[in-house]
């Protein structure tokens, strides 16, 4: 199937087929990155600017190292430092990365929708990695790939997603990414973590809400454990840390209400001791060093697509 | 004037007394790279409003006699549509103390409004509400729970939950209509709710005058047509169950009160066919690009409506939601009855109501180019505008600067 997307801002919109597309891609660059030279020169000549005006230091290396192992030439541009600081507008950027003329611009911003901003007004393909509350569209085929190596055909499994719902990107593309595969989600987390809209029956397709994380957890296929941010309790959101941990925390007797062999996800970075027990997270059901390694390659498969195959070196 | 009427009307074209608007931000003073008294008064014209109410949220904000005659002074040198000024509630639209609103009627103010934001403290709007019965105007309230809407930028429902963006619940507008309501019954004050948006606002408005409450309520164009679904992309009216698509988190979709669901929208007719509703007040609301080209939590709010005022009532009265008399109506004797006005016998609009056209920034006659209608196919345009006689607006002839 010829690629047809010329960016990756969310996969809200992609057919089955077009996630099945990456996942195969991604199994050829898992392969790629057990050789011992970890090398492709499909991106050669080719320029992949890291553009992250939100601070994150694995998201960010993870597609340096995906950029480079495909043998592009890689920029960063992060908030530190940089004119972003110095308040210069979005639209000043946008307008000085495509002049200085990126074939590929990889993004995180704080802004909701950031990311269609800014592919509106470049040539440049833009695959955003993060942006605001909306998506995080390859973490959420990270965690599909993951989940499907791990636990087979995705139809009819039950994943729960935890924790702070409302305000989680990866949240909302794990949804994206996975009930298209055949699985159902189960959301669980704080009422007031959850969108109102949520709550009350108009989840989207394929989901369900449940407060009681006992009950979510019975005979769960897998379990994706979100960070909790300390501000939630600040905005008046949460009564205490304390308490979140207590009720939501994946403790060990939590994670043994699941299916034997039912892995436990977390897109990191983790705050121990309060949405995962420390043992839980480097526990034999953990597959969250699995995620990292999977996200380098799926991060490469993304770049091979849009600027690496023949047809896009074309264009 | 009836000779015009009559030609019109041999021509297939609808004719109209000259609308009258109650909510439209003009800017001068102090956001003239926005829109100058002079730009909206003529891009008024050219969405057939004769007659502008312009409200105080200027820099410095209209709350002082002097600033009253000078706004005047500059709608009449404008030569468009008439400008009548609306002054503050508080002084400086700042919500602590009233204004002098007696000596601001005196200087001709029409109505008082600190509009953009609601007057927070209850005991200071009871207040308000009492004093303004001596100055014998209005009150227009933007009835907004800030505390509720805090950080808000669109209507939280569905369509905020999956754009991951923060919501203005319906209660925002909801609770603080029930304050203004239950402090309208106390006063027995003259209260007019602006931009009224909600399903459970109209129901709230229409038990309260069931009740005999004299109150009366405006909503806008865009809420009578436009639903959230719109910052996701979509460019189906509220009547429509498919539609164009546009890019996701268009600023210009960013509104306060925000753009609601489908079913408000068929409220909100509802609300206009039954009385509930009193008049049709568009709230425009011009920005330079520089306030809209921007992240979408960062944008300013508001939407340029003035131009595609009428295309949109057309097309819902067309898609049945409503019917033309109730429109015109509630464009004319209905916010004539809220100033306590006579409705001008020698202003009259021309629409030809079969033409099909897309607003374009270039077209658009006002310096606020910020409506998502750009580029959408609409039906129904304002073709003249008359003012006491005088052709002042006139489509087949070229803008002026």
């Amino acid at each position: 199937m010829t690629w047809q997307r010329r960016h990756v801002l969310a996969t809200d919109d992609w057919s089955r087929d077009e996630i099945e597309q990456v996942l195969e891609t991604t199994s050829a660059m898992v392969e790629i990155l057990g050789r011992p030279i970890r090398r492709t020169p499909a991106l050669r000549g080719r320029t992949v600017i890291l553009f992250f005006a939100e601070s994150s230091t694995r998201t960010r290396v993870s597609f340096e190292l995906a950029a480079k192992a495909l043998s592009a030439d890689v920029t960063n541009i992060t908030a530190s430092g940089s004119s972003v600081e110095k308040g210069e507008t979005l639209l000043d950027t946008v307008r000085t990365l495509t002049a200085l003329g990126g074939d590929v611009i990889v993004m995180r911003h704080a802004a909701s929708g950031a990311p269609y901003f800014v592919a509106e007004r470049t040539d440049a393909a833009v695959i955003n990695a993060g942006d605001g509350w909306h998506a995080h569209p390859t973490q959420g085929l990270l965690d599909a790939y993951t989940l499907r190596a791990a636990l087979g055909d995705l139809s009819g499994k039950r994943i729960v997603i935890v924790g702070d719902i409302t305000h989680s990107r990866v949240a909302r593309s794990d949804i994206d990414a996975l009930v298209p595969l055949g699985a159902s989600i189960t959301l669980s987390g704080p009422p007031t973590l959850v969108p109102s809209a949520w709550r009350c029956g108009t989840t989207p397709r394929g989901t369900t809400f449940e407060p009681d994380l006992d009950r979510a957890l019975d005979g769960a296929d897998a379990v994706i454990a979100l960070r909790l941010q300390k501000e939630r309790q600040h905005a008046g959101l949460l009564p205490s840390i304390r308490e979140y941990a207590r009720t939501w925390g994946l403790s060990e007797a939590r994670v043994a209400r699941m299916r034997p062999d039912a892995p436990v996800l977390h897109p990191g970075p983790m705050n121990e001791g309060v949405e995962i027990a420390a043992s839980v997270a480097h526990g034999a059901r953990s597959l969250i060093e699995t995620q990292v390694t999977n996200g380098v390659a799926v991060r490469m498969a993304l770049l091979y697509l849009l600027a690496g195959t023949p047809e896009a070196r074309e264009s | 004037m009836a000779d015009l009427k009559r030609d019109a009307e041999k021509r297939g074209l609808i004719t109209a007394p000259g609308f009258i608007d109650l909510h439209a931000h003009l800017r001068e003073p102090g956001f003239e790279e926005s829109e100058t008294i002079a730009t909206g008064a003529r891009a008024a014209l050219a969405g057939g409003f004769t007659t502008i109410c312009a409200m105080p949220n200027t820099e410095p904000a209209i709350d002082s006699p002097g600033l009253i005659a000078e706004l005047v002074a500059r709608g009449k040198a404008a030569k468009a549509a008439r400008v009548l000024p609306i002054a503050t509630i508080t002084r400086g639209r700042k919500g602590k103390e009233l204004a002098d609103l007696v000596e601001l009627a005196a200087a001709g103010a029409v109505a008082f409004s600190d509009d953009g934001s609601p007057v927070a403290d209850a005991q200071l709007f009871r207040n308000a509400l009492e004093y303004a019965r001596a100055a014998g105007r209005p009150i227009l309230e933007h009835s907004q729970d800030q505390a509720l809407s805090a950080d808000g930028v669109m209507h939280e429902g569905v369509v905020s939950a999956r754009l991951g963006l923060a919501g203005m619940p319906a209660a925002a507008e909801e609770t603080a209509i029930a304050r203004d309501l239950s402090l309208a019954k106390l006063t027995g004050g003259r209260l007019h709710l602006s931009h009224v948006s909600t399903a459970g606002s109209v129901e709230l408005v229409r038990r309260a005058k069931a009740g005999g409450l004299a109150i009366t309520a405006e909503v806008t164009p865009h809420h009578l047509a436009l639903t959230d679904e719109w910052v996701g992309g979509s460019r189906a009216f509220a009547w429509e169950d498919e539609g164009p698509r546009a890019t996701p988190y268009d600023t210009a979709t960013k509104v306060n009160p925000p753009l609601r669901t489908a079913a408000d929208v068929r409220a909100c007719w509802a609300g206009l066919m039954d009385g509930t509703i009193d008049a049709i007040a568009t709230d425009h609301a011009p920005h330079a690009s520089t306030k809209k080209d921007v992240e979408y939590q960062e944008a300013a709010f508001g939407i340029s409506v003035f131009e595609t005022a009428v295309p949109l009532l057309l097309m819902g009265v067309n898609a049945g939601w409503g019917t033309w008399d109730r429109v015109v109506e509630a464009l004319t004797l209905g916010p004539a009855r809220v100033l306590g006005i006579e409705v001008p016998t020698s202003d009259l609009v021309i629409i030809d109501p079969g033409t099909a056209w897309t607003p374009t920034a270039a077209a658009l006659r006002s310096l606020g180019k910020n409506t998502p209608l750009l580029g959408r196919n609409l039906v129904g345009r304002v073709i003249a505008a008359y003012v006491d006689g005088q052709l002042r607006h006139d489509l087949s002839a070229a803008p002026t600067p």
